[in-house]
């Protein structure tokens, strides 16, 4: 097995947990890599307290993006939007455990930005709604 | 040429021997393949050599100095304008621009030319298969100025479709601008006669030959070419220089470029007369040591000669291409082995092309993976983004079936 690809991000590609569409959502958001045409969707559900209760995914594209977004989505159930916007690369380089370069950063970041863009949005709109 | 048996139209060993960056090892055990030459190619020694020299030995700014090493650099630098334009056939040195790449070459064309004789509602026709470099200039001038633009279709086998050509020219089209070979499909196009075709139907043509001149005989005497473009990364030489050919009395009839030294004859304060071309289009110091390094890439290429790096690349072509049919789930894109240059782009089932392009890495094989800068063909296929094998005069067979072996690989990988 390739060191890059652990057993963990080829077994998350082809079994993903996470997988699906939440309906309804409090939240929902899309993004794609058009270099290699990954794409990312995530829905979120989010209670009065501001902590996520459930979280889907769906998508198409490569390995690591589609792995990485298994594991990050998994990761937030139960965890607050406060959390959410702390997470950073690292915690994503440490869920994948592998280094990757910079253009196969981007496949393994584009989840993370999908939901910050989200998780931001989500603020926005509750803050022009207060 | 012909009389030799294809396996030995190259001594590929003693090809490969000039390439000092293929005994690298990506890792440690792991030696390097290299199959992304239609990205950029390799270099002979001959070539970083020739670079060196320039530096250690010669290296001054060149046609103004009066000096010793002004005037062999000037001497160098004009040399390699020579040996350009005996390489493609051009009737003299004066209708080589030096550019910096074949991109920049499409840019001065459209900006220059462009700008000057093409108003609202003009027609400029291209391919659907043209690379970003042939694309993005003439929607920027389209922006600019309201020109038209028009596609000829490419069929699903990869080929320009010609009745839609001839459907086009009807419209009278003031360019057409086309690839001689495409890097995506490796399609070779009829060139000579989509060239003749346009010149009966009133428009110039631009042949994008970035990938054609560093693989195959292109003369543009022959070919009838207007402008004709190209980069020395490609053709073995270095990185920063390019080629603009324009015919001659077409080239002296247009605005200049960039302004700034060299470009001049006299400069006031209220004014400048440009420099006859092609000076008129080599603003600033030029890439000197670069042009250079061409020149000494043309001498390698033309020791060799070029039917028989055409033929090599062809047997390799179609050897990846048998081989590679014989992966279950592997779809490759493009016409058969014989009207194809060296450049196979593919997908397999179940595996993204980026962890294609990784894993083969992981065996020391570079191959790109993505788009290949000419995202509407992917569109046309219904891909994002493909795998793509390109060859070039120092590959082997035996290349081609580590790749086949590294593409089980990932097949077992994501089975």
């Amino acid at each position: 097995m390739d060191d890059l690809y652990r057993e963990q991000i080829i077994d998350r590609y082809k079994n993903p947990r996470m997988k699906g569409a939440l309906d309804p959502h409090d939240f929902s958001y899309e993004d794609d890599n058009p270099l290699c045409g990954d794409r990312i969707r995530i829905d979120l559900r989010v209670d009065q307290a501001g902590v996520v209760t459930q979280a889907a995914f769906s998508g198409t594209g490569c390995a690591i993006s589609q792995a990485s977004a298994d594991l990050l989505v998994e990761s937030i159930i139960g965890r607050s939007l406060t959390d959410v916007k702390a997470l950073s690369k690292e915690d994503i380089l440490g869920m994948l455990g592998i280094e990757l370069g910079p253009v196969r950063l981007k496949c393994a970041l584009l989840s993370l930005k999908v939901l910050k863009a989200g998780v931001y949005g989500i603020e926005a709109l509750e803050s022009e709604l207060a | 040429m012909s009389a030799l048996h294809p396996l030995r139209v190259l001594d590929v060993e003693a090809v490969r021997a000039e390439f000092p960056i293929l005994t690298r090892e990506t890792q440690p055990g792991v030696r390097l393949i290299y199959l992304d030459s239609a990205a950029t190619s390799q270099k002979p020694l001959s070539v970083i050599q020739a670079i060196s020299d320039f530096y250690q030995h010669s290296n001054a700014n060149i046609h103004r100095g009066v000096h010793r090493l002004a005037e062999e650099a000037t001497a160098a630098y004009e040399g390699a304008r020579g040996s350009v334009a005996h390489f493609i056939g051009a009737p003299s040195p004066a209708s080589i621009v030096f550019t910096r790449n074949a991109t920049e070459s499409i840019n001065l064309v459209a900006q220059t030319w462009g700008r000057a004789r093409l108003m609202a509602g003009d027609l400029v026709i291209l391919t659907e298969m043209e690379h970003h470099a042939n694309l993005v200039p003439w929607l920027m001038l389209a922006a600019e100025r309201g020109i038209r633009l028009a596609f000829v279709k490419v069929d699903s086998a990869g080929r320009l479709d010609l009745e839609s050509y001839r459907k086009l020219l009807e419209q009278a089209p003031r360019l057409v601008s086309f690839t001689h070979m495409s890097n995506v499909l490796g399609t070779i196009t009829p060139a000579a006669e989509m060239i003749a075709q346009a010149h009966r139907a009133g428009a110039l043509v631009l042949v994008d030959a970035a990938q054609s001149v560093p693989h195959f005989p292109v003369n543009v005497t022959d070919l009838q070419a207007d402008f004709l473009v190209f980069s020395a990364h490609k053709m073995c030489g270095p990185t920063g220089v390019g080629v603009l050919y324009g015919r001659t009395g077409l080239l002296e009839s247009m605005p200049p470029y960039q302004g700034g030294g060299d470009m001049i004859k006299r400069v006031r304060l209220d004014g400048f007369v440009p420099n006859d071309s092609p000076y008129k289009f080599e603003a600033g110091t030029p890439a000197i040591a670069e042009a250079i390094g061409l020149g000494a890439a043309i001498e390698f290429l033309e020791g060799l000669g070029m039917q028989a790096l055409q033929q090599h690349d062809q047997e390799l072509v179609a050897y990846a291409m048998e081989r590679l049919e014989e992966i279950p789930g592997l779809h490759h894109f493009g016409p058969p082995a014989a009207e194809k240059g060296g450049v196979v782009s593919f997908s397999l089932d179940g595996a993204h092309p980026h962890d294609v392009a990784q894993i083969l890495d992981s065996q020391g094989i570079a191959v790109r993976a993505g788009h290949h800068c000419a995202m509407p063909i992917h569109e046309k296929f219904g891909l994002p983004a493909t795998t793509r094998a390109s060859f070039y005069l120092y590959n082997t067979l035996e290349e081609i079936d580590r790749l086949v072996d590294g593409l089980y690989k990932v097949k077992q990988l994501f089975a």
